[in-house]
């Protein structure tokens, strides 16, 4: 104001600088708003991951100071027979519990979007299983499937089918099925409900003109809901995919990779090296070996999300 | 599509018993959490009594979990580092959310891009080089290391959906207010906020569960009973050697349930929206 009343000849052709006039600008207040988010974003995710990387070229035992030795810890990953199970089981998982989780999920939408009382408490229910923090909930299903006390084995006594029946973690096979259906049963109410609202969104006059069009009940879903529905399930499994394939508490709590590593993904196989085993730069290579599969699916995702919406 | 063609017979087969099926199999582990934490010792482990109902029901191991472990201690420190993360998660989606959604500047493009990235990077990924970082800091064994961190695992979250809300404000009031003489911030917080509750409660309990449910940075980071949450002190100390304290494991899986269930219950709406909007709106 000061300036104003010194030069009132300046300030009419051109206006002196004004803090608040400033602050106003588009850009400007922009990026107010953004930076603290953002610094913050990077310091904690990005840094960590680029140090990460610089982590996995050291030899860094635990509360050491590292040493320099390029890409040795990769070679020694690609030379690790347990590594390799760990890739091949970490796929297996992923892929199995996908499909599960993507067909049971859809096919719970479908049976949802009939017309039924009480459908918001059903609804309410059955999501359950996601929202229940999953390391409590797994603990339940880790005495579900006790060695000793299974209640799927006391059925299957009680029942005459088998006695004594499977030792479900304990079976390399079993076990990893084991994983797959108590992480299906996590991960399908997420299927179904978003599904279910992406049912929702569909037009039933799409359906009557379909019918008119004399298509049975086959071809409506084949033709009309299926090509409507793919954007949310192409979400829906993107992200499923990405959670499943980087899976950690689940495998942790019921079998910490065992038995004998036929359970062990990339996140517990990197957490044992790098927690257990106290070799930081080696755990800090096994986790980002996941980075070329995850770095695929997380491109393709930010593309389609960022999309103009309007 | 209201009226059942089929009849009796359809329905029961296209709707009740797959939906009968879900149920059981969903719910089950939970009847078993509950039943499993009442039952006494001498019938958790009998092999020879039909376990799937409760004979003789006792609150013992709900007592010993109160009284013997740090279980409250754990509930609280779960309950703070929830709240306080959201909080941060919030406001940081908010301040992103809005320039966003509203403005045109230069680098917006990539901010979004940076955004929609980070929310897909899984936390297995940076553990390794976090624990190294928060060991440099000094915060190892602090609730501030997760207080920390989880918004990082949040925040894209709730950028994402608040961005879909603000959009939803007509563009006309805020000019209305500009013309007015409100600053850009004024607008904001006086005119768009008001406006945009429902999107704050979906984003605030979509992350209130997230972070009750943080297992893998609450294990790296938090070693002593005295600052962990549920999850890590019911597997890190329910489980003392190779033995396993059954019964106080159900009680503390299902009192550790109880609080995020009860905020659910009272906002499955926001809840659902916030799950689908990401998916559904994009």
């Amino acid at each position: 104001m000061t300036v104003q009343s010194l030069a009132p000849t300046l300030t009419r052709r051109r206006p002196a600088f004004s803090l608040g006039r400033w602050l106003e600008r588009g850009g400007v207040f922009s990026w107010l708003m953004v930076g603290p988010p953002v610094a913050f974003m990077a310091a904690l995710v990005g840094y960590p991951f680029f140090y990460g990387i610089w982590l996995s070229l050291q030899n860094r035992p635990v509360a050491k100071e590292g040493v320099f030795v390029f890409l040795d810890n990769y070679i020694a990953a690609w030379h690790d027979p347990v590594f390799w199970q760990v890739v091949v089981n970490t796929f297996v998982y992923t892929i199995i519990a996908t499909i599960l989780k993507m067909v049971g999920g859809l096919g719970l939408a479908l049976v949802m979007n009939q017309d039924f009382r009480f459908k918001n408490l059903t609804r309410a229910l059955l999501l359950l299983p996601f929202i229940v923090p999953t390391v409590l909930s797994t603990i339940a299903w880790q005495w579900i499937l006790d060695p000793a006390f299974s209640v799927i084995n006391w059925v299957l006594i009680a029942t005459g089918i088998a006695d004594p029946g499977p030792s479900w973690l304990g079976n390399p096979y079993l076990a990893m099925g084991s994983l797959i259906v108590v992480n299906t049963w996590r991960g399908l109410p997420f299927y179904a409900i978003t599904l279910l609202a992406g049912l929702q969104t569909i037009s039933p006059e799409l359906y009557e003109a379909a019918t008119i069009d004399g298509a049975g009940t086959w071809s409506r879903f084949r033709y009309v809901t299926l090509p409507l529905l793919m954007p949310v399930i192409f979400i829906v499994t993107m992200f499923s995919v990405i959670f499943t394939f980087a899976d950690f508490q689940l495998i942790y709590v019921l079998t910490r990779g065992g038995p004998a590593n036929a359970t062990h993904v990339f996140a517990t196989y990197a957490f044992d090296i790098a927690m257990n085993g106290g070799q930081f730069g080696q755990g800090a290579a096994i986790a980002l070996t996941m980075v070329p599969a995850l770095g695929l699916i997380i491109l393709a995702m930010a593309i389609y999300m960022r999309a103009p919406k309007s | 599509m209201t009226v059942s063609r089929d009849g009796l017979k359809g329905r029961i087969l296209k709707l009740w018993l797959p939906l009968g099926v879900s149920l059981v199999f969903a719910l089950f582990p939970f009847y078993w959490m509950a039943i499993t934490s009442l039952k006494p010792n001498q019938e958790l482990y009998n092999r020879k009594i039909m376990p799937l109902i409760v004979h003789d029901p006792t609150l013992k191991h709900y007592v010993d979990l109160i009284t013997e472990t740090s279980f409250l201690e754990w509930t609280w420190n779960t309950f703070v580092v929830a709240i306080i993360s959201t909080a941060i998660s919030l406001l940081f989606g908010a301040m992103l959310a809005y320039p966003l959604a509203r403005i045109r500047f230069a680098g917006a493009a990539l901010v979004s891009f940076a955004i929609a990235a980070t929310y897909l990077v899984p936390q297995p990924l940076l553990f390794v080089p976090l624990a190294d970082i928060i060991n440099r800091l000094g915060l190892g064994d602090t609730l501030t290391s997760v207080i920390l961190t989880y918004p990082t695992l949040l925040v894209p979250f709730c950028a994402w959906l608040l961005m879909g809300y603000f959009r939803t404000v007509p563009v006309e009031l805020e000019d209305a207010a500009r013309i007015d003489g409100a600053s850009r911030l004024q607008t904001l917080v006086k005119v768009v906020l008001p406006l945009c509750g429902p999107g704050f409660i979906s984003a605030g309990i979509f992350a209130f569960t997230l972070a009750q449910n943080e297992f893998l940075y609450a294990l790296i980071f938090l070693t002593k009973t005295e600052v962990r949450t549920v999850p890590v002190g019911a597997i890190a100390e329910l489980v003392r050697g190779d033995v396993f304290y059954w019964g106080q494991l159900m009680a503390a899986a299902l009192l550790g349930s109880i609080p995020v269930a009860i905020i659910y219950s009272f906002f499955v709406e926001h809840y659902v929206a916030g799950l689908t909007a990401g998916s559904v709106k994009g």
